[in-house]
């Protein structure tokens, strides 16, 4: 393997077949590359697919209400179903087990808030500490609230960064005073939210300062629970389908609303729509790797193929070969080095421009469902030693074969 | 150099069985320039083939340089074609991809010699049959003549014991038949052992001794006078001259 003298001999010959070399490495390259730009894509709309639908948690339950449509003992429809903190802290304590983040709501739309001179309408919302995990923000500067903030309703906000780009500009907005409706809010800190500008219009007060401020009451407008995950993801989806059903009545018949009055009150499951998601990401990927397969035994039985032709067009030179002494076995390593040494480099060399292609139009693709485009550099590297291996074992047949000619049928080969 | 008793070899084809050497007997001393003839069907390529290895018989005995030569696994004939045995063959059997050279330093390269030696012995080998200036030529590029030099310069790189030539001078005009005959003559005198398969009278004639083959039997073995390739390409040339005048 490692004499140079047989590298010699096999680079010289590589050489001076260059069109054979060129057309046995171009079908294994442009397999590899076809493999990898394809696994690229399919994991790029994973990851698009993914991130559109991972601005919130996925295991989320959202619980929100409307008016009745249907009269129930004896009460009329059209009544607003009202949801207070009761009806939280019971669901909460009930599910206590399942249940990892929790939170109610008590929202404005279109609150005025303004520091200095600049004014803006933005959603306000009252929240439980809870909420950053739910929708996956990130603080940027300061703090979310807190426990404490809530316990003694304390006139405390945090802003989304273009709510601080809106108002603060460059200014550092912790610890500065912004107004929401005329009352005085100290920002506490910044967050960013995977869901983009949209979500990151609003600020955040603790929920009670909300109840207070806007005379609300123990009001509140929606809770939001997220289940823990069980390594079983049908499991959970099991799991929080359940609990969407169970919350969903216990609520009617705590608000006396008809069991088949579905605007009254409503819970949202996120995770049944993540596992239809998942299934059909899974399907694209698996459409993606049968085509990527498929090229990749279209590139072995081709290098078979070649391996099969070179050898029969080279049995002439092998039987001189024989003739002057060579062994059989140096024949048959001969070739398979040969083939070997052209399956790898040119494996290797569609890999590289497979993955160079993704690094380079990756970043350009202006696509919500196909972001970050990559490949597993060991599934890709794993492919190429199999293409290889493949490639060598199709070689071997007919090389041995080849070298068990007598030299003298070999000879007489036109 | 080599000593053949009551060689026989038999080709099957489907039923059909055709017994080609019905029982060879015939020795070779070294330096020997021997011709075996026959019309074709009387078994001298296969005669030959057995001699270098690329065939077996069936029955015989066949002994080369005092080593007895049977029961070959290919390693070993491989590796006895490589260190006994020159070939040279009527259709040159170059490697059609590399130079000059690189044709004449494949066997040394089969034999283990590292590279810088191998090129230096296969420039010598070429410049002994004059064909230095063409050492980085395709044999595309070659006449046939020069082809047959090229693949005796390749036959004589490994040293070996005794050459076999394959009608040498089948694909080849006279002049050029002569002239491929004159080396092979030169070489001889040196005291390599030769064996040439011919049809050819008049190249038979230029060895020292004419094995007749008929019918897979040899029918005559006799020394010769033998008549110098130089001098009948001198005659030729005279009597050119003198048709032209």
């Amino acid at each position: 393997m490692f004499d140079i003298e047989r590298w010699q001999e096999i680079f010289e010959t590589l050489s001076k077949n260059k069109l054979r070399t060129f057309l046995t490495g171009l079908s294994v390259a442009s397999g590899i590359f076809i493999l990898v730009v394809l696994l690229g894509f399919s994991k790029g709309i994973e990851n698009g697919v993914k991130s559109q639908f991972e601005q919130d948690a996925t295991n989320l339950i959202t619980v929100w209400t409307g008016v009745t449509t249907k009269g129930y003992k004896g009460l009329n429809p059209g009544r607003y179903i009202q949801m207070k903190n009761d009806n939280f802290e019971l669901i909460s304590q009930k599910y206590e087990d399942n249940i990892e983040y929790e939170t109610s709501l008590y929202a404005i739309w279109g609150a005025e808030v303004a520091y200095k001179n600049e004014t803006g309408n933005y959603r306000v919302r009252g929240a439980m500490p809870d909420h950053q995990f739910i929708e996956n923000a990130e603080i940027e500067s300061g703090r979310f609230v807190n426990q404490s903030d809530l316990k003694e309703n304390r006139k405390v906000a945090v802003i989304g960064r273009k709510l601080k780009q809106d108002l603060f500009k460059d200014e550092d907005p912790i610890d500065k005073n912004i107004s929401i409706f005329g009352m005085n809010f100290k920002v506490i800190g910044v967050f960013i939210d995977p869901g983009g500008e949209r979500e990151e219009q609003q600020a955040y007060i603790p929920l009670t300062t909300s109840q207070k401020v806007f005379n609300a009451g123990d009001n509140i407008r929606n809770m939001l629970f997220t289940i823990k995950m069980s390594d079983n993801f049908d499991e959970a989806v099991a799991l929080s389908q359940n609990m969407a059903n169970a919350i969903e009545s216990e609520l009617k018949v705590m608000h006396t609303v008809a069991p088949d009055d579905t605007s009254a009150v409503r819970v949202f499951n996120t995770l049944e729509e993540a596992k239809q998601i998942y299934s059909l990401i899974a399907t694209i990927q698996a459409v993606f790797w049968f085509v990527g397969i498929g090229t990749i035994i279209a590139g072995i039985v081709g290098v078979g193929n070649i391996m099969l032709i070179i050898v029969k067009e080279r049995t002439k030179e092998i039987g001189i070969r024989k003739a002057l002494g060579a062994m059989p076995m140096s024949i048959v390593s001969m070739i398979l080095q040969e083939a070997v040494f052209v399956t790898m480099f040119s494996g290797l060399f569609g890999l590289i421009f497979g993955l160079g292609l993704l690094e380079l139009v990756g970043p350009m693709i202006d696509s919500d469902f196909i972001k970050y485009p990559q490949v597993d550099f060991n599934i890709a590297l794993t492919t190429v030693f199999l293409l290889v291996f493949a490639g060598a074992l199709a070689g071997f047949i007919p090389a041995y074969r080849a070298a068990k000619i007598k030299p003298i049928v070999a000879l007489r080969d036109e | 150099m080599i000593q053949i008793k009551d060689l026989h070899k038999s080709y099957h084809m489907g039923s059909n069985s055709l017994h080609v050497l019905k029982g060879i007997n015939f020795d070779v001393k070294q330096g020997e320039l021997v011709s075996i003839m026959g019309s074709s069907g009387s078994g001298k390529s296969t005669l030959l083939n057995i001699l270098g290895m690329l065939d077996e018989a069936d029955e015989g005995q066949y002994i080369l340089d005092n080593v007895p030569i049977k029961n070959l696994n290919e390693k070993i004939a491989a590796k006895y074609r490589n260190e006994f045995l020159g070939f040279i063959f009527q259709s040159f059997n170059l490697i059609n991809y590399k130079s000059a050279l690189d044709n004449v330093s494949m066997p040394l390269y089969y034999k283990g010699v590292k590279r810088k030696e191998r090129t230096e012995r296969a420039m010598h080998y070429l410049e002994k049959v004059g064909l230095a200036q063409w050492s980085h030529h395709l044999p595309s590029e070659l006449s046939g003549g020069q082809k047959q030099r090229v693949a005796i310069a390749r036959a004589l790189a490994s040293d070996p014991k005794v050459l076999l030539a394959d009608e040498p001078t089948g694909a080849l005009d006279t002049k050029t038949s002569y002239e491929v005959m004159e080396l092979i003559q030169g070489i001889n005198d040196e005291g390599k052992t030769i064996l040439v398969v011919t049809h050819e009278h008049d190249i038979a004639q230029m060895t020292k001794r004419i094995v007749n083959l008929k019918d897979g039997l040899i029918i005559d073995d006799s020394p010769v006078e033998q008549i110098r390739a130089s001098e009948q390409i001198r005659l030729s040339e005279q009597l050119k001259d003198s048709q032209h005048v």
